[in-house]
C-alpha cells in the first residue's frame, strides 16, 4: 500500500491546482508522440502526426491529452487507493489497447516536465520533483497491476 | 554511433551558447542526489548529503554539478563520436569509480528536467527530443568500455 505523508500531499494539491488539464495534458502528449515516435503507433486512428507540427495542429491529441490528464486528477481525488481506482483502466490497456506498459514511464516522464516548464526552477524544487515522481511511479505501476 | 542530423545539431548547439554549467550542474546534482537517495553512495567524500538542505548548502555538490555538466557540454564539440570522445571517462567510471552505469541515465533525466524548469517554454519538444537524444547518447558512451 503507497502512504503519502502530508507534505506530500500538500505539495500534490498545490501544484496540481494550477495545472491547466487541456494545456498540460495536450503538452505531455504531444511531447511523449515527438520525443518518442513509436508511441505513435498507439494512435494510428488520429490521423497525420509524422511531423510536430501535424501533432500539434491534431485536434485529438489535444482531446487525449485532456483526457489522459483528467485520469491523472481523478487518480489524485482517489491518492489513498490508486491501485484499486485503476484497476478497470488497468484491465482495459492490457486486454483492449494492448499498451506496452513501459510507455506509461514515459507518459509520467513528460507530464514531469511539463509541471517543471510551467512552474520554473523556483517552484519546481527537487522536493517537488520528487513527490510527482512518486506519483507518476505509482500511477504507472496501477496500471500495469492487472496486465498477464 | 548516434547520429545527429544537421538540424538537430543547430539546435543543440545554440540551445547550449544560453546553459550555464555551474549554476545547472549543481541543480541537476541536487535534483538526482535527493531523488534517487542510492546515489549518495558515490559521494560518501562530500560530506553531509542527509537531507535537501544540506544537500543545497554543500559545496562539493556546486563544483561536481558543474565538472558534469561542463563535460556534457564538451560532447557537442564532438557530436561526431562522442563515444570515442568519452571512452577514457567510460574506463574511469568502470575500473575506478564503480558507478553503476544506470546511474548515467538517471542523471541524464535529472539534467533534463533542470533544463525544463530553467528554460520554461523555450524548452520546447524539438530542444526536449534534441537534448535526449544527447544525454542518451552519453549515457550509452560512459558504459561502452565497461567489462
Amino acid at each position: 500500500m503507497v502512504l503519502w505523508d502530508a507534505a506530500e500531499k500538500k505539495v500534490i494539491a498545490s501544484v496540481w491546482a494550477k495545472v491547466d488539464i487541456e494545456a498540460d495534458g495536450f503538452q505531455a502528449l504531444l511531447r511523449t508522440l515527438h520525443v518518442y515516435p513509436w508511441t505513435k503507433r498507439y494512435f494510428s486512428h488520429f490521423g497525420a502526426m509524422s511531423t510536430l507540427k501535424d501533432i500539434e495542429s491534431n485536434p485529438k491529441v489535444r482531446a487525449h491529452g485532456r483526457k489522459v490528464m483528467a485520469a491523472v486528477g481523478d487518480a489524485i481525488s482517489h491518492m489513498d487507493n490508486i491501485k484499486g481506482h485503476l484497476s478497470q483502466l488497468s484491465q482495459l490497456h492490457s486486454d483492449k489497447l494492448h499498451v506496452d506498459p513501459a510507455n506509461f514511464e514515459l507518459l509520467g516522464n513528460n507530464i514531469v516536465i511539463v509541471l517543471a516548464v510551467k512552474l520554473g526552477n523556483d517552484a519546481f524544487t527537487p522536493e517537488v520533483q520528487a513527490t510527482f515522481q512518486k506519483l507518476v511511479a505509482v500511477i504507472s505501476s496501477a496500471l500495469t497491476r492487472e496486465y498477464h | 554511433m548516434v547520429n545527429l542530423e544537421a538540424a538537430e545539431k543547430q539546435t543543440i548547439t545554440s540551445f547550449w551558447a544560453s546553459v550555464d554549467p555551474a549554476a545547472q550542474g549543481e541543480n541537476a546534482l541536487q535534483r538526482l542526489l535527493y531523488c534517487y537517495p542510492w546515489s549518495r553512495r558515490y559521494f560518501a567524500k562530500f560530506g553531509d548529503l542527509s537531507t535537501i538542505s544540506a544537500i543545497r548548502k554543500n559545496s562539493h555538490v556546486r563544483a561536481h554539478g558543474h565538472k558534469v555538466l561542463s563535460a556534457v557540454g564538451d560532447c557537442i564539440g564532438h557530436l561526431g563520436d562522442i563515444k570515442g570522445h568519452l571512452a577514457q571517462l567510460s574506463k574511469l567510471h568502470c575500473e575506478t569509480l564503480h558507478v553503476d552505469p544506470a546511474n548515467f541515465c538517471l542523471l541524464g533525466k535529472n539534467i533534463t528536467i533542470c533544463m525544463a524548469s530553467h528554460f520554461g517554454v523555450t524548452f520546447t519538444p524539438e530542444v526536449q527530443a534534441t537534448f535526449e537524444k544527447l544525454v542518451t547518447t552519453v549515457a550509452a558512451a560512459l558504459s561502452s568500455e565497461y567489462h
